[in-house]
């Protein structure tokens, strides 16, 4: 019996298919049963389900323009998916993603109207820079809180979301305010051209960054020690601490990195679309993140994928809206579900049959230990 | 034999309870000093302000008792926030229906018994990371909410005040505490019985050995799984109530995301009051008289950004959580899920 | 003769994933006897027990109590026959008081209420009744650990059980304290108790059992009586070959002090000094036993010493240089190895392969980080695969993770990561608890060789053998004190066995 399930252990670690389908099983299977109970919510609230879905995939897949659509609405998710998985390595929930992404989208819309007489590349790669780092000093809070008083950083980065919310309004409706035209609504100034992300035909070039930061990740976590150092920590804080790691160091510098991503996330938002900071245009994009992550099994080059599904349930939810009459908010209520089928994976795994992947469980500190 | 010193020094009963609960009793104090010099100035405002505390603390004391029902067997329950949203949402869509508030009330404590069962289901018997559980449970319930609620939505009333005769005419608290809706009374009493339970019943010290150490609990025949599902699923019938209060006591309406962060502020405050209900309710009550000065702050003439005032709540959390957490003893076992073998 | 047993276990087979704990196994108890169940770590004696107690459901086999069968389907089960059982771990809960342990489980109430009273009363009339003396309002992490096995077997007794399973019992008590609980135990057997008694120390089953099964593998490989056989005999009965007691080593050659350590004090968590104004030194070429009770501040010590600890006063000097506290890897870069206490919790990355696990404290140097970080893992492999040669790690390969491998196995990465390393000082924490005979034997050489090249080795050990049989110099820790430091060679179990309990020998 024993050599027999070494046999089995050997043969299917061995194809790197069998292995890839192991992982990506559960994740898809989740999706599907998602979209299934979707489907029958629809059908409930008095709704033609097909329909509903055809119309769904038409205004995210049904022409070039939707396709750009949908690359656009997956790039800030990359970013947030990124952010939330890099801290998940650490053993670390940053549920303050949202938070983080509306500092990066907030401040590098000022360097975007504020700065003047820069070169157009210049001044793009600046205000992302700047947006990006002021999201990773939000991040530093909690890390620090964390590091250092044992303040479990679940809570306060959920608080320090809401401090976000309230400090992006009071700048966006008082010191940056838009006063052009007489305008009342609570926004900034629109941002310079030179400080515009452009979009190449359809394909918004935030994008291509988005998956140019899933492989710097990547490389990040499994190539350099500093990567090593994450997931020990991660894995086993007492551990990392006899290896002669900087445990609390670590643990605030991946806060620092995930807050950076989210930030970016922001920023790129603020530069390749939005074009000007607006409280409540990137509501969401934050915890949209978790789902992402753990879709994406917290792999980077899963997150693209996870993100490019939920982008396009966002992109083509108008549509939906329009053709088939159903409120968009289904899509909320399929991507929570698929958030609980993908981390409720013994169930999953008990319907289609599938064997564990073995790979690294999430598991995240109590209040208690430290 | 010779050498003693390893033991703790004695310390007598009084010196203990000064040392675990000095900080809450002298700042308790501190309010109620502070009140009754003011209520010698302004009676009106202070009495608003004392009424307003008592209902801000209301779903905070609920959504306290939840998280320690689950924490004291070993349950971390992140996901309270959700748990209050969807039972505030049902509670408010069976009045809509029915009219009938005992039925509303009945619905949303319902609700949030079966989140309650979801959660346990996910941590207990899947043994899944409890904090991604209850993340699932709060996206879960956004969602839900989201889709269901339809803007127009019409209640038929909500519930009112019952002032228990000559009691609720004392100065200060009579219009506070004896002059309230039924659910607030439910609250008072919800403290008291499950300190009782938690304290000096059978099942108490069963929940609490679950808490500590299970697998002593285990070879001693009692069922550890049984005692978390009861306990987690019973916070989660509490947390519906807290739900209850918001749509069919305080507000008398739903909105998307009502209940703003008051589900994670309830961790903070079950940790300020050392995982005891009692305690809870004392730093509830600091919580929601900091509630209640902010809302005075806003009506008061004075210069500062709502935004600012607005944020005190969220960053009292972040306060008492980073001065608290490592000082409060967490249950040993505490979201760890238990192996049978 | 069935009327003669009381505790009867037909053919019990139980599997776990990847492994066979317990092979058909057959096992009786008489009524009022000491039956020894014998064998290694990792035997299926503790599987077994638990099994009987209903913590672990068998896949086959039978249970008969008082010669009826019986199904045993949890613990509650097995209280409900009579079985109690004192587990290796104690299952006390730490902040209740003992009153409250006690009663946990067969609660006796007033109302809807706890009636602690009465149960303190039925507590002070057992307690008396068996001679077991306890405080009832103690918290039981307040007293010491030969109070709390006290409490464990009350509790059983409180429970009314007339069979009693004792799961390594002697592992935190001092030789003298041992012989006290056999005392007991025989007390125990004259007022009717049954008791089935599992260890893998040799002579405390000639000391006090009447009967031996020994276990290996799953399997129960013989029985015999204290009369028929000897230590050596056992031992061979309990490993399946002939082993060396002794461990083999030439007189030390110590040289000059490579780690001293003054006047150092350390407190707990809790504010308690749990070491107290501690002074040693260690040579190179030399091995320093430090043997005690568990708790004593042992582990403190060996962890201020290795980084992972911060002190309250004192210094620690490592040749010549003043060390910093917890900074682990100042140690590691200064010729300090340490194989941890806890394998599972310090030593290894349990989800990491061993290639990973095998450059934990090593893996920023070169050559297993390039520039910009960047990991080599050419040479983390190349390190790997020398390293499973060297000290024999059984494992298919390299890439699999920590926690597929047996204790044995696990242990023989630390120890090849840490030894490999040019080290002036070592410390090895209880380093071969819980492992098999081969690899303890295997690690004992490994050590001995370490002091040979004229490494300073520190050896911490709850084990007297291991101590006895590797140290060349014994300090003996009492309640945070060094109470003695004396030569190997004038060292008995039973001198050593007076100062762990803090008397003094010498003075009787």
């Amino acid at each position: 019996m024993d050599d027999q399930a070494e046999k089995e252990m050997s043969t299917s670690s061995g194809s790197w298919l069998g292995r890839l389908w192991r992982t990506i099983a559960v994740p898809l299977a989740a999706v599907l049963l998602a979209m299934l109970i979707g489907a029958i919510l629809l059908a409930i609230s008095g709704a033609d389900p097909i329909k509903a879905y055809s119309a769904l995939f038409d205004g995210a897949f049904g022409s070039m323009k939707a396709f750009g659509r949908t690359l656009a609405k997956a790039t800030p998710l990359i970013f947030s998916g990124l952010a939330v998985a890099f801290a998940f390595k650490a053993g670390l929930f940053n549920i303050g993603a949202q938070g983080q992404l509306l500092f990066g989208a907030l401040v590098s819309a000022v360097a975007g109207f504020m700065i003047h007489g820069l070169p157009p590349f210049l001044h793009a790669t600046l205000a992302l820079l700047i947006g990006a780092s002021a999201g990773a000093l939000y991040a530093a809070i909690p890390g620090a809180l964390k590091a250092y008083t044992g303040a479990h950083e679940v809570i306060t980065t959920i608080m320090l979301n809401y401090v976000a919310i309230n400090i992006t309004d009071y700048f966006a409706d008082g010191p940056f305010k838009d006063t052009t035209g007489g305008n009342i609504v609570a926004r900034t100034p629109e941002i310079l051209d030179s400080a515009r992300i452009p979009t190449i035909g359809n394909i918004p070039l935030g994008f291509v960054l988005a998956v140019l930061a899933a492989v710097v990740v990547w490389w990040l976590l499994w190539h350099t020690t500093l990567g090593f150092e994450i997931r020990t920590v991660g894995l086993s804080p007492h551990a990392a601490k006899y290896a002669g790691m900087k445990v609390a160091f670590t643990v605030i510098l991946t806060m620092v990195i995930s807050g950076f991503l989210a930030g970016a996330g922001g920023a790129i938002e603020t530069q390749g679309i939005v074009g000007r900071y607006q409280p409540g245009f990137n509501a969401g994009l934050g915890f949209d993140g978790i789902t992402i992550a753990l879709l994406g099994k917290t792999h980077p080059f899963g997150i693209i994928p996870a993100a490019l599904l939920i982008g396009a349930m966002k992109a083509g939810a108008s549509t939906m809206q329009f053709d088939a009459g159903v409120a968009k908010e289904i899509t909320d209520v399929i991507q929570a579900l698929m958030l609980f089928f993908v981390t409720a994976d013994m169930i999953v795994r008990k319907l289609i049959h599938a064997r564990d992947d073995g790979g690294e469980k999430i598991t995240l500190s109590g209040w208690g230990q430290q | 034999m010779k050498n003693t010193n390893q033991l703790p020094t004695e310390v007598s009963p009084l010196q203990r309870f000064l040392k675990r609960w000095g900080w809450t009793l002298a700042m308790v104090l501190g309010v109620i000093g502070i009140t009754i010099w003011q209520y010698q100035l302004n009676a009106q405002a202070t009495e608003a302000v004392v009424a307003s505390t008592i209902r801000q603390s209301t779903p905070l004391v609920l959504g306290a008792l939840c998280g320690l029902l689950g924490e004291r067997s070993a349950v971390i329950n992140i996901g309270i926030e959700g748990q209050m949203l969807l039972g505030a949402f049902v509670g408010f869509l069976v009045n809509v229906w029915t009219g009938n508030l005992f039925l509303a009330v009945l619905a949303a404590v319902l609700t949030g018994a079966v989140m309650g069962l979801l959660l346990a289901y996910m941590s207990v018997t899947l043994k899944m990371d409890q904090i991604i559980g209850g993340t699932v449970i709060n996206i879960l319930a956004l969602g839900l909410t989201g889709y269901f609620y339809q803007v127009g939505m019409v209640t038929q009333g909500k519930l009112q005040p019952i002032p228990l005769g000559p009691l609720a005419n004392i100065p200060i608290i009579g219009p506070a505490i004896f002059n309230n809706p039924p659910i607030t009374y439910a609250t008072f009493v919800l403290v008291i019985v499950v300190h009782y339970v938690l304290f000096y019943t059978k099942w108490g010290l069963r929940t609490r050995a679950v808490g500590e150490h299970p697998r002593a609990a285990d070879t001693l025949g009692v069922d550890v799984f049984k005692i978390r599902y009861v306990n987690v699923i019973m916070g989660g019938a509490i947390a519906g109530l807290a739900g209850a209060f918001l749509t069919l006591e305080a507000v008398g309406s739903f909105e998307r995301a009502m209940t703003n962060g008051r589900g994670f502020v309830a961790l903070a405050v079950m940790i300020f009051g050392k995982f005891t209900p009692l305690g809870a309710w004392g730093a509830a009550l600091l919580f929601g008289f900091a509630n209640a000065i902010q809302t005075q702050l806003q009506f008061a003439d004075i210069q500062i950004p709502h935004q600012f005032i607005g944020m005190l709540p969220y960053l009292l959390t972040i306060i008492v959580l980073s001065g608290f957490v490592g000082r409060t003893r967490v249950p040993a076992a505490d979201g760890v899920p238990y192996e049978k073998e | 003769m069935a009327e003669n047993l009381a505790l009867e276990i037909r053919n019990v087979t139980k599997r776990f994933p990847g492994v066979i704990a317990n092979d058909n196994v057959s096992f009786n108890l008489r009524k009022g006897e000491i039956h020894a169940l014998l064998g290694e770590n990792g035997a299926g004696k503790s599987t077994l027990m638990n099994v009987v107690y209903g913590l672990y459901a068998p896949d086959e086999g039978e249970f008969l109590v008082n010669g009826k069968k019986v199904e045993i389907n949890g613990p509650h089960d097995a209280i409900n026959y009579g079985i109690g059982m004192v587990h290796q771990h104690f299952m006390l809960v730490p902040v209740f008081s003992v009153t409250e342990n006690m009663i946990l489980g067969s609660e006796v109430t007033k109302g809807t209420s706890l009636d602690l009273k009465r149960a303190r009363k039925e507590i002070l009339e057992i307690s008396e009744a068996y001679g077991l003396e306890v405080d009832p309002d103690a918290i039981v992490e307040d007293i010491p650990v030969g109070v709390q096995q006290r409490v464990e077997i009350l509790k059983a007794l409180y429970r009314k059980a007339n069979i009693l399973v004792l799961d390594e019992p002697t592992a935190v008590l001092t030789p003298q304290e041992a012989e006290d609980l056999f005392r007991v135990m025989r007390h125990l057997t004259e007022k009717g108790v049954s008791i089935i008694f599992i260890t893998h120390k040799l002579k405390e089953i000639l000391n006090v059992a009447d009967r031996v099964t020994v276990m290996r593998r799953g399997k129960v490989v013989g029985h015999t009586t204290p009369a028929e056989t000897d230590q050596q005999g056992l031992a061979t009965m309990m490993v399946g070959r002939d082993v060396l007691l002794e461990v083999e080593k030439a007189p030390a050659q110590p040289k000059d002090v490579v780690l001293s350590v003054e006047n150092l004090t350390i407190k707990d968590e809790r504010n308690v000094s749990v070491v107290k104004d501690i002074s040693f030194d260690v040579r190179a070429g030399e091995i320093l036993g430090i043997a005690g009770v568990q708790g004593n501040g042992q582990t403190e010590l060996a962890e201020a010493i290795t980084g992972l600890r911060g002190i309250d006063a004192g210094e620690i000097t490592l040749s010549g240089e003043r060390i910093p506290f917890e900074k682990p890897r100042w140690l590691v870069e200064h010729g300090m190895g340490h194989v941890p206490e806890d394998r599972h919790k310090h030593g290894l990355v349990l989800p990491y392969d061993l290639a990973d696990n095998m450059v934990l404290c090593t893996y920023y140097q070169k050559p297993f980080a390039g520039a910009f970080m960047v990991r080599n893992r050419d040479a983390i492999q190349k390190n790997a695969d020398g390293l499973m040669e060297r000290f024999d790690v059984r494992a298919p390969s390299t890439a699999v993770a920590a926690s597929t491998l047996s204790g044995g196995n696990q242990q023989k990465v630390i120890v090849g990561r840490e030894f490999s390393r040019p080290l002036k000082v070592l410390v090895a924490n209880q380093p071969t608890r819980g492992l098999d005979v081969g690899s303890i034997e295997y690690i004992h050489k490994e050590i001995v060789k370490m002091r040979d090249e004229g490494v300073g080795v520190i050896v911490v050990s709850a084990e007297l053998d291991e101590i006895l049989s590797l140290a060349d110099r014994i300090a003996v820790m009492f309640r945070g004190k060094i109470v003695t430091v004396i030569d190997a060679k004038d060292a008995t179990r039973e001198k050593l066995g007076l100062w762990m309990a803090g008397s003094n020998p010498d003075e009787e």
